[in-house]
């Protein structure tokens, strides 16, 4: 089901063509990192801290420098030293470490052999004498007065008065809005709420991987599967203290990121493996060593004031924001500050964030970072006020939500927005009035994520025959080369599949950003309409050529030029035809956008979520899901579903059982899917996908970013469905069987509908 | 690392014993869904893999009227769609069914899921309440015990050297008998019992309880039997009080671990529930039963 603006009438735009990425997808033989070998390659094994947090006394590789089939041992110093302060320092020291480790699993030394096994059994032999000192494991622990501080040199940023020692709290972020008392004093009710919540993991299935050739000029290549290849060459320049023109990387397809493969772990330490045995070093994550040592979101700790006026106006609202990034810096606080209350028109609020570090494992991006947290809390709270006043949940949303021209909590006023409709859309689905049946109850949950725009590169490349090929820089990780061919196909007017869509390696195409912030199929698609409006400039010049006309008298109409002038009738060219003649009208046909994108368009959503609860077990299952979202324009409506479907999945997962158990150590006693229990497919309905349809002004084509935005209203749209099934709010992340059983409880037993 | 390993691949029972016999370090497998990711995880490989599943004893199913044979390498999945069956043990075909996904039931055994000895594995709870015995083969030739007596506490048996479980002896139950099998786990399959509860019921021509037992999964080193239970039922029907007799027994017949599975509090007060639902589906299957033998 779409709902849509009167728009202007697109021949492939909006279409579902067969992905062109699919069948080599579907049939297994799609190249991942991991598949690629090359002839003479060495396999390269990390060795990691089993400690959360140690300093590094000393590093004994001789012993496994000595042992069979071993090519190449390196450790921390044999990288050129960073001192706080240097602008990827968190990323050099996580990639490897130095003089501490800072979290169990912490990469620590590394090792290339002939066989896997050899290089494994290299790998245990390297002697690490680790001094351990106390692990900080929770926000509680880490902001004690005696906590053991992680970093001697993190002095708070932000902090007023500024930090004069150092602690865990790497920055506060604090902004406001209004008269935060005079607010409150004018509303009629006023909560106050506490949440927790626990990292999470990406849960991408390929783990990472890589494959580094280092020449004797120099020179590498690295094959891996990243977001961003640009963004993995920099990293890695930097790390190794390297020229980038010494490094070229080649995306490989990459089997999921969600955010977790915007920075980079191996690839370094398989060039400098590479570089000192001389042959390729493949390197491949196991699934143990992706949840020890990549990537989680942040664990949170919130808490949030929300005063409302008997009418439903919203009038004031003030939060306290605990994130913690692991054992980095990290943006979670500023993020969570910058959604939490972006939806709503609240007039006077403020908004204090920490990030605070913990001895647990750098994180990561996770679509949409920090909102779903923030979400959970304040929709939630909305629930909790609609109940209080009497008023229904969709109408006190609809009553305070953001439109076109209100000014958002971070100053500018928002464009041309689909909030609204997003909730009607939820509205007026059958899905909202349909009866529940016995334990059952129904949540509602809008979410927001302001998506980002950055640099962007495409090439257009005219073949002899007449069909083009796109190269742009963007990983395609949710079916964003089909879009990059069906924006082609509408500007140059030939069918997308005579389009072939590539990824191009950081020498063959323009730099581009990483593929986040649910930016490919706005900013590249920007990029590819730039590249081919000058194409079609190129063609019609071509093409008066051929006809001996003036350019001015030459359109580009249905992917042919078509003579306007007056000097009798010419017949019009193809593509084919003109492509055909490239040789003597100027030679090949190539056209380039690259441009830095503005005006992402902010995505929101709104989620109706039916849960059945069996009161005497607390297990909960989701059995009917409905999400609308604003796509902007939808380009591969199929696409659009598939993220929005995605996010809900990821969310629900999130939700109900997603989360790090470690020992009082700091030590992972989950790192397995069977006991890091995200969804499978039985848990989950069919997730009807509403794509609504609120044109971008910025974009060529109306596309806001969609990737992000489908992972925010989940969590609180099962909380509330939860609260409605039992009568109890959850708080705290997960809503595991434990948890709400214990909840169900202490409320006396069910008290469900 | 599965590097150095030897494979055997027996037609015999007898190939088979002999080969244990003069390889100290070999080890037996069915469908290796436990063996191969234990390895994985580091755990030591043995010299010899013996494959069981070329031995048609053990991958067979026969019935001769009165009492069912099941070999101890079939695929669960064969369990699964085995009429006779899943008419005379429909719990313990549920949880056969149970196990892993599709794909692990075409590979995985009754006889690896018992001699794995996990307090989580699905089967045996059901196999004690059917009172199924085990065929066990060894250097002393054959021998036949309580399924119940073989798995002795987390990964330990009572097996001896050189000794595997051939096959499973299962009497056809008396009239208006049935069992059923429930599991708790936070998703919906890929995962592992939190608590688990098999029950098997017989009643009287009047509706009453004749005879019970009720196993449990989970919550103790081995599978708990729950005694106060079966005889809270007996002479009873099996509703109301009996009913809550046997959800509080079986709370309290557990002695659970707070791990990252689950917690002590949350596994004694679901065993109940879970004791309690068995038991009603159970006599609901017998009573659909009637007098069927
Ligand atoms: C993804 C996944 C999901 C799973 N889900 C479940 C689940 O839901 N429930 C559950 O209970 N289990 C589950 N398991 C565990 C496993 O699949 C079961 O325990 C299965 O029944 C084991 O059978 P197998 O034939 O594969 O055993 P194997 O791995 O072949 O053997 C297991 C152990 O038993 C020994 N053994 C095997 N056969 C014999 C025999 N005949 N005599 C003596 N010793 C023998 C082996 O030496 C080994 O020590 C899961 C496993 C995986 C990988």
């Amino acid at each position: 089901m779409t709902v849509t603006e009167p728009k202007p009438s697109y021949k492939y735009v909006g279409t579902r063509p067969v992905r062109h990425d699919g069948l080599e997808k579907v049939t297994g033989r799609a190249r991942f990192a991991a598949d690629l070998n090359m002839s003479g390659q060495l396999h390269g094994i990390v060795v990691r801290s089993p400690h959360a947090h140690a300093r590094i006394v000393s590093i004994d590789t001789s012993e496994a420098e000595a042992m069979p089939g071993v090519k190449a041992v390196i450790i921390g110093d044999d990288f050129p030293a960073v001192e706080p302060g240097h602008r990827q320092y968190d990323m050099c020291i996580n990639v490897i470490a130095r003089d501490k480790v800072l979290y169990e699993g912490h990469a620590v030394a590394a090792v290339a052999a002939s066989t896997r096994d050899q290089a494994q059994a290299a790998a245990a032999a390297v002697k690490v004498e680790y001094d351990v000192l106390p692990a900080v494991l929770t926000i509680d622990q880490a902001l004690a007065p005696d906590a053991p501080v992680l970093h001697a040199h993190m002095m708070t940023a932000g902090a007023n008065p500024p930090a004069e020692e150092p602690s865990n709290i790497s920055n506060i972020t604090r902004f406001s809005g209004g008269e935060l008392d005079a607010g409150f004093a004018e509303a009629d009710l006023v909560i106050e709420r506490e949440f927790t919540t626990q990292p999470v993991h990406q849960g991408y299935i390929e783990p990472h991987a890589c494959v580094a050739d280092t020449g004797q000029d120099g020179h590498t290549t690295i094959w891996c599967s990243s977001q961003g290849h640009f963004n993995v060459r920099s990293s890695t320049a930097t790390l190794l203290g390297w020229e980038t023109t010494r490094i070229r990387v080649i995306p490989a397809e990459i089997g999921g990121g969600f955010g977790g493969k915007t920075t980079i772990y191996l690839e370094p330490l398989a060039v400098a493996l590479s570089a000192k045995a001389g042959r390729p070093v493949k390197m491949v994550m196991t699934r143990d060593e992706v949840f020890r040592a990549t990537g989680p979101a942040p664990g949170t700790k919130l808490r949030i004031k929300l005063g409302v006026q008997s009418d439903g106006n919203l009038v004031a609202g003030d939060a306290y924001l605990i994130y913690t990034n692991g054992a980095y810096a990290g943006p979670g606080g500023l993020l969570g500050a910058m959604t939490v209350f972006e939806s709503y028109k609240i007039p006077n609020f403020e908004v204090e964030a920490l990030d605070v570090v913990i001895n647990t494992a750098r994180s990561a991006a996770y679509r949409a970072p920090a909102a779903p947290l923030t979400a959970y809390a304040l929709e939630t709270m909305l629930d909790e006020l609609a109940e209080e006043l009497g008023i229904d949940a969709m109408d006190l949303r609809l009553k305070n939500a953001v439109a076109e021209g209100d000014p958002s909590t971070m100053g500018f006023p928002f464009a041309r927005i689909g909030f609204v409709e997003c909730l009607e859309a939820v509205r007026d689905h059958p899905h909202f009035t349909a009866p529940l049946g016995p334990n059952q109850g129904r949540g509602l949950a809008a979410g927001y994520w302001f998506n980002i725009g950055e640099s962007s590169s495409a090439t257009v490349n005219l073949n002899e025959d007449g069909t083009a090929t796109v190269v742009t820089g963007s990983p395609d990780i949710g079916g964003s080369r089909a879009s990059m061919a069906l924006m082609a196909a509408e500007e140059l007017g030939i069918d997308p599949h005579d389009i072939r869509p590539v990824v191009g390696d950081t020498e063959a195409v323009g730099f581009t950003d990483i593929t986040e912030g649910s930016r490919a199929t706005f900013a590249t698609g920007m990029a590819v309409v730039e590249a081919c409006r000058k194409m079609v400039v190129e063609l019609r010049g071509r093409a008066a050529k051929m006809m001996g006309a003036d350019i001015d008298d030459v359109d580009w109409v249905d992917g042919q030029a078509v003579y306007t002038g007056s000097d009798g009738d010419k017949d019009p060219l193809s593509m084919a035809a003109i492509c055909a003649k490239a040789k003597r009208t100027g030679g090949p046909l190539t056209a380039t956008g690259s441009l830095e994108a503005h005006g992402a368009g902010p995505g929101f959503a709104v989620h109706l979520c039916d849960v059945e609860v069996d009161q005497e077990t607390g297990v909960v299952r989701v059995v009917r899901y409905t999400a609308s979202q604003d796509a902007g324009t939808a380009i591969h409506p199929s696409y659009v579903e598939g993220q929005i479907q995605g996010g809900v999945a990821q969310g629900v997962g999130w939700a109900l059982n997603e989360e790090y158990i470690y020992d009082s150590d700091g030590v992972m006693e989950n790192p397995s899917f069977l006991d890091y229990r995200v969804p499978v497919a039985s848990d989950l309905p069919m997730i009807d996908a509403i794509i609504v349809e609120v044109p971008n002004p910025a974009h060529p084509y109306g596309v806001r970013g969609v990737g992000e935005t489908g992972i925010v209203p989940p969590i609180p749209a099962v909380a509330n469905a939860i609260y409605d099934a039992t009568g109890c709010r959850l708080r705290d992340l997960p809503m595991s069987p434990i948890r709400v059983l214990e909840a169900i409880t202490a409320n006396g037993g069910s008290n469900g509908s | 690392m599965l590097s150095a390993m030897k494979y055997a691949s027996p037609t015999t029972v007898a190939e088979a014993v002999d080969l244990l016999g003069s390889e100290p370090d070999a080890r037996v497998y069915a469908g290796a869904t436990d063996l191969i990711p234990q390895i994985r995880a580091g755990r030591p490989e043995p010299a010899v893999m013996v494959d069981l599943k070329r031995i048609e004893r053990l991958c067979a199913i026969s019935g001769n009227g009165s009492t069912y044979t099941v070999g101890a390498a079939t695929p669960t999945a064969d369990i699964c769609v085995h009429d006779g069956l899943a008419a005379a043990f429909p719990g313990l075909v549920e949880a056969s069914g149970l196990i892993g996904s599709d794909q692990i039931q075409s590979r995985s055994s009754l006889g690896g899921n018992l001699a794995n000895a996990s307090p989580a594995a699905d089967t045996p709870p059901s196999l004690i309440v059917n009172d199924a015995r085990a065929v066990i083969a060894g250097p002393g030739g054959e021998r036949t015990v309580a399924a119940a007596d073989v798995a002795t506490g987390p990964g330990t048996t009572s097996l001896g050297g050189g000794e595997f479980i051939v096959e499973f002896e299962l009497d056809q139950p008396p009239a208006r008998t049935a069992d059923a099998y429930l599991r708790l786990i936070p998703r919906t399959e890929m995962d592992i019992a939190v608590v688990g509860a098999a029950a098997r019921v017989t009643l009287d021509g009047d509706g009453r309880v004749a005879a019970a037992a009720i196993a449990l999964g989970a919550v103790a080193p081995t599978v708990v039997r729950v005694p106060d239970a079966e005889s809270a039922l007996i002479g009873n029907e099996p509703a109301g009080d009996a009913l809550a007799a046997v959800e509080a027994a079986a709370s309290a017949a557990t002695n659970p671990i707070d791990d990252k599975r689950g917690t002590v509090a949350y596994r004694r007060q679901v065993a109940g529930v879970l004791a309690r639902r068995a038991v009603s589906i159970a006599a609901e299957r017998a009573r659909e039963r009637g007098g069927q033998s």
